[in-house]
């Protein structure tokens, strides 16, 4: 940071000051270095909507992910926890809140923000990612139990410019709208081929029984296997229609039918 | 979520000397359920213990030569490759079933089958930190007795709570006589039957079951099935995947020639613990496995069920999943 942060620290009216706008804050301000200078200017120019107005950028600042591990290491975080893992082919060591999710982790510490926080409550799957090969919900997986983890997002599928074939069909069968659940469904396909190459059954598999071959599967199979993404635009039928293009390795037609 | 020590247990021995070091402690291992009531200040625990990285397998056979004689489920496996093992598929192909009509995919892959058993109701006044609830505060009183109970209880529950045990699985190894292993600090074992194990709400709701704290499952025993033939896990809910059961049902059949010389029914979504249908078994045993005589043992079953203001109709929809499970098992594979 810049000449700014040589500045002396805020005097104790300002502090209070500052306490009384943003109790939780002061502290991370203190440490950001939004200091005196930044302070008085603020004061000066027009009172304190202004410096609220302002303070509204500052919180903006502080919630960018922590430049380097250093300032990781400085920032006082309770019941830290560290933590070597993969995450998409990069190795990553940082010191964790223990409380941090997986996905809280990658999108605001790793700055991979493809997948996405929906419910935050295991319900809705927007925030699936790969760990070991599965299929996992990031929101009930505490980033402190990956260690030692290789963790596949979204951002981690493409092979450089290269989309992976799942990709591909998502954009071909024009499986979304909003796209806000994409990351999820295409992480959640992408690990679905994989246990349907191994032959793990569903609940609609007609004979659970029979085990031992690949699965082929059918539209009824597919939609029971992604039950855990939901899909708030109704993207289904486009979405069914790309897994099973990927799948089967043969082009799919798009069918649509009115409601009866 | 509130803040708590987190542990990376090393051995099983010390995770269960930390759980038993401090009351509000808890096991971390899929987590599915607990980190979710955590963010909903349900759960306030101190000190997690996370067990995940322990080795563990997921289907150790326990038979010896040519004799049968059961599995052992690991506490840690994932219900996901607990459901998929060859092992359970061909011979308990009910409970593989069973896992699988539960949750999601991604859930599956994360959630144990220790963690399945421990996991906590999904009664939104459970859940809801501003309503009354005995399970969750004891003393505070039900909220859903005379609130919304539509997915409530209508066997075995008491004025104290009227909550249902959420869990397929946990349904299916009801049916097949399973047991559950657990470890304390003085590192005894116990093998507890399913009705040892959990227990009906009575005058105190919060305990589901009978473990005390420092008790760590370790494993879940299958004894030998005959139903592998004749077996099937039907489960009734409000959407066709990923939902709780309104009514589900597990029934197996052991069959000679036509005559039924063993049966097992258990129910899910009727009562605080997985329901095995008694009245139902005895009836059917020795009978002749036609679908007038299924009719007959699930009338009789829910005859006894006491329904609250909007669960009326677990009363007909458990008769029907009742038959529908046995007429499926009949037929399964055929």
């Amino acid at each position: 940071m810049s000449e700014e942060n040589q500045n002396p620290d805020l005097t104790d009216d300002e502090k209070r000051l500052f306490a009384d706008l943003m109790p939780e804050d002061l502290k991370e301000i203190m440490d950001s270095g939004f200091n005196r200078r930044h302070f008085l200017k603020l004061m000066s120019i027009g009172g304190a909507s202004v410096l609220a107005a302002n303070l509204l950028g500052a919180e903006q600042v502080l919630a960018r992910p922590l430049a380097t591990e250093q300032a990781a290491a400085t920032a006082a975080i309770e019941n830290g926890v560290k933590l070597s893992f993969n995450i998409n082919g990069a190795s990553r060591s940082l010191t964790v809140d223990s409380r941090m999710t997986l996905l809280d982790t990658v999108r605001e510490r790793l700055q991979l923000t493809g997948s996405k926080k929906g419910c935050d409550h295991g319900q809705c799957g927007a925030c699936t990612v790969i760990i070991d090969g599965q299929r996992v919900l990031s929101c009930l997986t505490l980033a402190a139990t990956c260690e030692g983890k290789k963790v596949t997002t979204i951002e981690g599928l493409a092979n450089n410019n290269q989309l992976h074939p799942m990709q591909e069909a998502f954009i071909k069968h024009d499986g979304f709208q909003c796209g806000y659940c994409t990351p999820g469904q295409i992480c959640s396909a992408v690990a679905l081929l994989g246990e349907a190459k191994k032959g793990d059954a569903s609940y609609v598999t007609s004979n659970i029984k029979q085990t031992g071959s690949a699965q082929q599967l059918s539209e009824d199979e597919i939609r029971e296997r992604m039950s855990g993404n939901i899909c708030r635009c109704g993207a289904y039928p486009n979405i069914v229609a790309a897994i099973m293009e990927v799948h089967s390795g043969k082009p799919v037609d798009q069918h649509f039918n009115f409601a009866g | 979520m509130r803040p708590f020590k987190y542990t990376r247990a090393t051995t099983l021995p010390s995770a269960i000397k930390e759980l038993s070091g401090n009351a509000q402690s808890r096991i971390l291992a899929g987590g599915t359920n607990l980190l979710d009531l955590m963010k909903e200040d349900v759960e306030r625990p101190e000190a997690l213990i996370d067990i995940t990285h322990l080795p563990h397998s997921a289907v150790k056979s326990l038979s010896q030569g040519a004799a049968k004689s059961g599995v052992l489920l690991d506490a840690l496996g994932k219900n996901s490759e607990t459901a998929n093992h060859l092992l359970i598929r061909s011979q308990y192909p009910m409970l593989s079933q069973a896992i699988l009509a539960g949750a999601s995919a991604q859930i599956r892959n994360m959630a144990t089958n220790g963690g399945n058993l421990l996991q906590r109701t999904r009664c939104p006044y459970f859940y809801d930190v501003a309503m009354p609830c005995n399970k969750r505060t004891p003393g505070s009183g039900c909220g859903a007795l005379e609130g919304f109970n539509r997915m409530h209880a209508v066997f075995g529950w008491s004025d104290k709570c009227i909550a249902v045990h959420p869990s397929d699985m946990a349904v299916a190894l009801a049916a097949l006589d399973a047991k559950v292993l657990a470890q304390n600090e003085a590192g005894q074992q116990r093998r507890l039957t399913f009705d040892e194990f959990f227990r009906l709400p009575g005058d105190a709701p919060e305990k589901d079951n009978n473990l005390q704290h420092g008790d760590l499952i370790t494993g879940i025993e299958l004894p030998a099935s005959n139903f592998a033939d004749h077996s099937y896990y039907a489960k009734v809910r409000d959407r066709s995947s990923y939902a709780f059961a309104l009514v589900s049902v597990a029934a197996g059949l052991q069959l000679n020639g036509k005559q039924i010389s063993d049966v097992r029914v258990a129910m899910g979504g009727v009562a605080h613990k997985p329901w095995r249908a008694l009245t139902a078994e005895k009836m059917l045993k020795g009978k002749e496995a036609t679908e007038a005589n299924f009719k007959a043992a699930a009338k009789a079953e829910m005859a006894a069920a006491k329904p609250h203001e909007y669960n009326k109709f677990k009363i007909e929809l458990g008769e029907r999943a009742i038959a529908l499970a046995l007429t499926n098992a009949l037929n399964y594979g055929s």
